[in-house]
């Protein structure tokens, strides 16, 4: 783990993290294109409770972004909005330079958004090449009645789910579980599976709802090292949710912290960690606890 | 050996096929040997259509996971079409029975179909229990349409009418749909070869279809709605597609079922008909094709064969209807079915590499 740590940890602090005319900060790498994700006033309400608010941020097209708060904070509401499962009270979604307001959650797909989800939701039933090949719907198409006459272009296109999936189950050396049943997969694997789900979609930002939740420490560490690989690989920017502070400190390279649905702090992991509202809200609590 | 090594989606397909094949020739063979008695073999073609309806609407119930309760009505869409075309063809010279009974197959799956769809579009927007309910009326609402259907061709070509036989203002030709008496005169045309030759399709429509990119949305869908749609999928269009394809289905098993008697009234598609189909599905298991071909074929013919006991006969059904339901639920049984499968199939292993550590759960 540690020749892993040390690496992120370069490569960390090899990027240049300058602030953009917006509201936020970005790779310099990625200056001069469009963000891969841009929120402004951002804000949600389940009644009377604002459980977003006022929430803006720009992500760069190949940056890794924490979003990270204690527990009902609001950070799983901020990716149920970004993939529209809940329309915003007020605020824009751009992706990709993109306005998403009025869509629903498959079309921000198809814009480009994939994501996992906290409590896992696989395809049950499903073998695991299965929940892939439904992952790779959009990539390639094959109509009802070709598939249903069983003519040639149905057989080309099974090969290109099969092999596909195959490759992308690679990424989490996982091919060999391609014909168990997604539903009786152990726990760490399900969450890999999810990600692999998301990816084959061919995203532009993948979000991850605490990826390593549940994870052994030797899962994350491996689990760290594939989202650098993934982002490395596919060049696509990943937003990740976890409250594993050691994998956020170490892979992110901006941070945002959210409490009681506002932004109380947004920077890199240096200041993050020096950040005195972040100390609060999190040590804060701590003390309560000591006390 | 050889099937065993098989992938087990692929071996399935391959079962469920025989058992319709095999089922074919054994009956062929048994009749011709004169075990098969009249009563009995009049069931034959209602079997294989009562087994297309249960595959059908295994499609809609098992594998896009919408319980649907209308699906007589599309049944009896097909039927009434298949007769109306199957009378005009017949007016126009065609006399090639097999001619006309796969065109009037085609023509009322395309209407049951349509129908199908239209009904589809409102009912998709619903979920659960009240897309039960309102698929229940829908299936109610098309009885008492055809209810009130007056349909007659003679030279001039169809004429339709609402009110009664009369207002068709015919003096010639044939009445071919009369109101709540129904279709009369149909020319029985339905064989039991071409009630397998249905079912066959029928089973390859689903099959193909399940196993396919459509099909695995469809799946993906009933599994989790909220994960496939954030994998870009159109959750309307693949319900709609499931319950579409199941109503054309259902009509073409409409019109085997229609021309293998002489008369069909509207009233015989109700409720209980569509009840009836999806205790095969239940029965034969949810999202399970070969099991609806089991249990609808077999629950078709145990009235038949306990006629001798015609007092006792449908206490029997019942009872045989609740320990179908209840045994496999007992801890005997599942014992036994547990010994039985290891010993048919390699029982799929979880590699030791996947399987150690976190097994924590949220
Ligand atoms: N559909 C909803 N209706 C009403 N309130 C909701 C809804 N979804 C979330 N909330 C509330 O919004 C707040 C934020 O919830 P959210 O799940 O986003 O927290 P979180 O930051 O993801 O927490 P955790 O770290 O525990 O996952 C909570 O107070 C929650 O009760
Ligand atoms: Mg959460």
């Amino acid at each position: 783990m540690s020749k892993f740590t040390d690496f992120a940890k370069q490569r960390r602090e090899g990027t240049k993290m300058v602030p953009v005319p917006s509201v936020s900060i970005m790779p310099e790498r990625d200056l001069g294109r469009a963000p891969a994700l841009e929120c402004l006033h951002l804000g949600i309400d389940f009644g009377g409770l604002k459980a977003v608010d006022d929430f803006n941020i720009t992500v760069g097209r190949t940056e890794i972004c924490g979003l990270i708060g204690p527990n009902g904070a609001g950070k799983t509401t901020v990716f149920n909005l970004l993939t529209k499962v809940y329309q915003p009270t007020r605020g824009t979604i751009m992706v990709d330079g993109r306005d998403t307001a009025g869509l629903d959650p498959a079309r921000v797909n198809r814009l480009g958004v994939a994501r996992t989800f906290q409590n896992i939701r696989l395809f049950n039933t499903l073998t695991v090449e299965e929940n892939v090949a439904v992952g790779l719907h959009n990539q390639h198409h094959c109509g009802m009645a070709t598939s249903i006459l069983r003519l040639p272009h149905h057989w080309k296109s099974e090969k290109y789910y099969h092999e596909r999936a195959l490759e992308l189950l690679d990424i989490f050396d996982m091919a060999g579980l391609a014909d168990h049943e997604a539903g009786s997969l152990p726990y760490g694997a399900q969450r890999r599976l999810e990600i692999v789900r998301a990816l084959a979609t061919n995203p532009k930002l993948l979000l991850l709802d605490e990826p390593a939740a549940g994870m052994n420490p030797s899962e994350t560490a491996e689990l760290m090292e594939n989202i650098v690989k993934i982002r490395d690989q596919f060049q696509i920017a990943i937003m990740l949710i976890e409250h594993d502070m050691n994998l956020v400190m170490n892979i992110c390279e901006g941070i945002c912290v959210l409490n009681f649905g506002k932004i109380i702090a947004k920077g890199t992991p240096e200041e993050i960690q020096q950040n005195d509202a972040v100390i609060e809200a999190y040590l804060g609590k701590q003390k309560e606890v000591e006390a | 050996m050889g099937i065993k090594a098989l992938k087990p989606q692929t071996r399935s397909t391959i079962i469920t096929y025989a058992i319709v094949i095999v089922a074919f020739f054994a009956v062929t063979v048994l009749d011709g040997m004169g075990f098969i008695s009249n009563s009995l073999s009049g069931q034959l073609v209602p079997i294989c259509a009562y087994v297309s309806l249960a595959v059908s609407l295994n499609l809609v119930v098992g594998v896009s996971g919408e319980l649907s309760l209308g699906h007589a009505g599309f049944m009896s869409v097909g039927a009434f079409t298949g007769v109306v075309a199957a009378g005009c063809l017949t007016r126009m010279g065609v006399e090639s029975e097999i001619l006309l009974f796969v065109a009037a197959a085609v023509i009322g799956a395309v209407a049951a179909g349509i129908i199908g769809f239209l009904v589809g579009i409102p009912v998709m927007r619903l979920r659960g229990d009240y897309l039960a309910i309102v698929t229940l009326a829908f299936g109610e609402i098309i009885k008492n349409l055809l209810n009130n259907f007056y349909i007659g061709v003679d030279d001039a070509g169809l004429h339709f009418s609402m009110t009664d036989s009369s207002s068709l203002g015919m003096t010639q030709g044939a009445i071919l749909i009369n109101g709540p008496k129904g279709a009369v005169g149909i020319d029985k045309i339905s064989t039991f070869a071409l009630g397998i030759l249905l079912v066959l399709i029928t089973v390859a429509v689903v099959l193909n279809l399940m196993h396919s990119r459509d099909g695995r949305a469809i799946m993906a869908v009933r599994d989790n709605r909220i994960a496939a749609e954030s994998v870009g999928i159109n959750v309307t269009k693949y319900r709609l597609m499931a319950f579409t394809v199941a109503s054309a289905l259902a009509g073409a098993a409409g019109v085997l079922y229609a021309m293998n008697y002489s008369t069909i009234t509207p009233s015989q598609f109700d409720f209980n008909q569509s009840i009836l189909i999806l205790v095969y599905v239940v029965l034969g298991g949810m999202g399970n094709i070969s099991g609806s071909i089991v249990s609808a074929a077999f629950l078709t013919v145990l009235p038949e064969v306990l006629r001798p006991i015609n007092n006792y006969r449908m206490l029997i059904y019942a009872v045989v209807l609740i320990l179908v339901m209840v045994v496999p639920n007992t801890k005997i049984y599942q014992r036994l079915a547990d010994a039985v499968r290891s010993k048919l199939r390699r029982e799929p292993k979880v590699p030791v590499a996947a399987a150690e550590g976190g097994e924590a759960d949220e």
